[in-house]
């Protein structure tokens, strides 16, 4: 067969791939209501705009040099508290951002939503 | 294009050196960002509050990224001419492109500075830059399309590769950015899965552009020109790009998307054993016989190349098996995996292209010269192993740290004398290829070039 035939025929089961990956098998299982939603989209917006990322991971996305952050809320040593301490003073290595405590609460907010969805990482 | 042949052949390789040394100077500054991240690790309050680690593994990200595809694109420039047997399609072109690619490197590298950020893994900086990225690869393109005029029939695997290259950076980036949409951006599962799919899919694209690189340059200094038209060869390419296609998911064993993709991504991570067989199989042969080529600084380097693709091999095999990847994701062994291919594969096979150029214009080079860029080659890949161990090390202190259920603060002084280890040995990488720039250099210098 020729080669470009290969290369054609990767190419279509590629993009086939791609389309199913983006519209099947990622279905959000958690209900949120327009409210909740707002405040999770305010809290992911400020962890970009801080980039975050670069020392916390999401689903083992991102930085090592702080700590994974995709089952924090749920985890019986952090928590919403001790992340809200930390948001608001920093730690021995995180900088102190200064954030109101509006952009706080949606920070939370949305590291809550990820914790909820993270059910093949609680139970592997 | 009214210049004369020689006059347009001239005024491209000047291009192709002008984005060579562009290129190294992503290298040298991306490298001292990473020197100074490495020891925020060591010394947490160090410059904690003025120049945090949100800015440093940023800058160090995109600069270390940008040196691979620019020293790739300077190759390439460099070769057009030389396999099409054309002059360059767009001469201006080609500056333009440099212009462009310097003057949005220097807006990110602000942004950066001031804590402007877009903050996704990888493309860390604001999205509008990612548009002009791709805007900026356009004059590369035509000028690639164009003076080659690809007949892929009888193309060999570098035109291939380079093609590819191309045009995946140009759906990777794109599709990296789906998240814009609120189909993609507001649910997070969906979110990561495409991002891992574009990061994982683009990293397979670059690394196209930097083993055609690699194979023209072997082409070159063997004077065999049948290996790259071979049927093995387009094998693994194949090989490769289904890769490049389906394999990103196993970076997602851990995330709750379909079970279906995980499995595609299983399967076809298997399929690199196939390369690795081969490799081990043909490297005793390639040792016997590259010894005596000529181009003794690219043969080094292309050896170092291929020890580094073995091992790493072994380790994307190894963290690909799913049981193992759930302990091993979101750890320094994934770091280790990402060090050994864009230092120990990548950089190793850029600079044999980049030394193959520079002697290409002054076939006699000084000893002197040889011997300190041999130097720089021994202490960039004997400290670069002790870097990958000490990375696998705290991978697995932070493995073991994690069953203990230690809290964080504990698990990183547990695995402190690791960091200190992949510091101080991620300090004398980079003085290793610190010599290979500066024995670039002077060679590049020289009267004959």
């Amino acid at each position: 067969m020729s080669k470009l035939i290969i290369f054609a025929c990767l190419f279509v089961l590629y993009s086939l791939y791609s389309i199913i990956v983006y519209t099947k098998g990622t279905d959000n299982a958690v209900a949120i209501t327009a409210a909740d939603q707002l405040k999770i989209s305010k809290g992911k917006k400020l962890f970009q705009q801080y980039n975050c990322i670069a020392c916390h991971q999401l689903y083992g996305l991102g930085g090592y040099l702080g700590p994974e952050l995709t089952t924090a809320y749920s985890d019986k040593t952090r928590g919403e508290l001790y992340m809200k301490a930390f948001l608001k003073a920093g730690g021995q290595r995180m900088p102190n951002f200064h954030f109101k405590d509006d952009e706080v609460d949606a920070i939370i907010s949305y590291l809550k939503y990820v914790d909820t969805t993270a059910v093949t990482y609680k139970n592997p | 294009m009214t210049a004369t042949p020689i006059a347009n052949q001239q005024a491209t390789n000047k291009a192709a050196k002008a984005f060579l040394i562009l290129a190294m100077s992503y290298l040298l500054f991306g490298l001292v960002l990473g020197v100074i991240g490495g020891f925020q690790y060591i010394l947490p309050p160090f410059l904690k509050e003025s120049f945090s680690f949100t800015k440093t593994r940023p800058l160090h990200v995109y600069l270390v990224i940008t040196w691979i595809f620019t020293a790739a694109q300077a190759g390439i420039y460099y070769y057009l001419p030389k396999i099409s047997n054309r002059q360059i399609y767009w001469p201006g072109g080609v500056w333009l492109h440099f212009a462009m690619q310097l003057g949005i490197s220097v807006c990110i590298i602000v942004c950066f500075f001031l804590g402007y950020f877009g903050g996704r893994e990888y493309l860390e900086f604001p999205p509008v830059f990612g548009a002009f990225i791709l805007l900026s690869w356009i004059p590369f393109v035509i000028n690639f399309f164009f003076t080659l005029k690809p007949k892929y029939k009888t193309a060999p695997v570098y035109i291939w590769m380079w093609s590819t290259g191309i045009l995946f950076f140009f759906i990777t980036v794109s599709e990296s950015y789906l998240w814009v949409f609120e189909h993609f951006r507001t649910n997070i599962v969906r979110d990561i899965t495409i991002q891992w799919k574009a990061l994982g899919s683009m990293v397979g694209s670059w690394n196209m552009l930097v083993y055609g690189t690699g194979m023209y340059v072997m082409e070159q200094t063997s004077g065999d020109n049948k290996t790259a038209r071979s049927p093995l060869v387009f094998f693994f390419y194949f090989l490769g790009l289904t890769n490049l296609m389906f394999n990103w998911g196993h970076h997602t064993y851990i995330v709750p998307a379909a079970p279906w993709v995980k499995t595609v991504a299983y399967v076809i991570s298997m399929t690199e054993l196939l390369i690795l067989a081969h490799l081990i199989f043909q490297w005793r042969k390639t040792m016997s016989t590259a010894r005596k080529n000529y181009h003794i600084i690219p043969y080094r380097l292309l050896s170092f190349a291929d020890v580094w693709i073995i091992l790493n091999l072994i380790l994307a095999i190894a963290i690909s098996v799913p049981a193992w990847n759930y302990y091993t994701h979101g750890t320094h062994i994934t770091v280790a995996h990402a060090m050994g291919a864009t230092i120990g594969i990548n950089t190793m096979l850029l600079f044999a292209s980049v030394f193959y150029i520079i002697q290409s214009g002054n076939s006699e080079l000084p000893s002197g010269r040889i011997k300190l860029a041999g130097s720089g080659i021994l202490i960039a890949n004997i400290s670069l192993l002790i870097f990958w161990i000490a990375m696998l090390g705290s991978g697995i202190a932070k493995i073991m740290s994690k069953q203990n259920s230690d809290p964080f603060s504990s698990m990183m002084e547990k695995i402190q004398p690791w960091f200190k280890v992949f510091t101080y040995s991620g300090t004398f990488v980079f003085v290793g290829l610190f010599i290979m720039i500066i024995a670039t250099l002077r060679i590049m210098n020289s009267k004959k070039n």
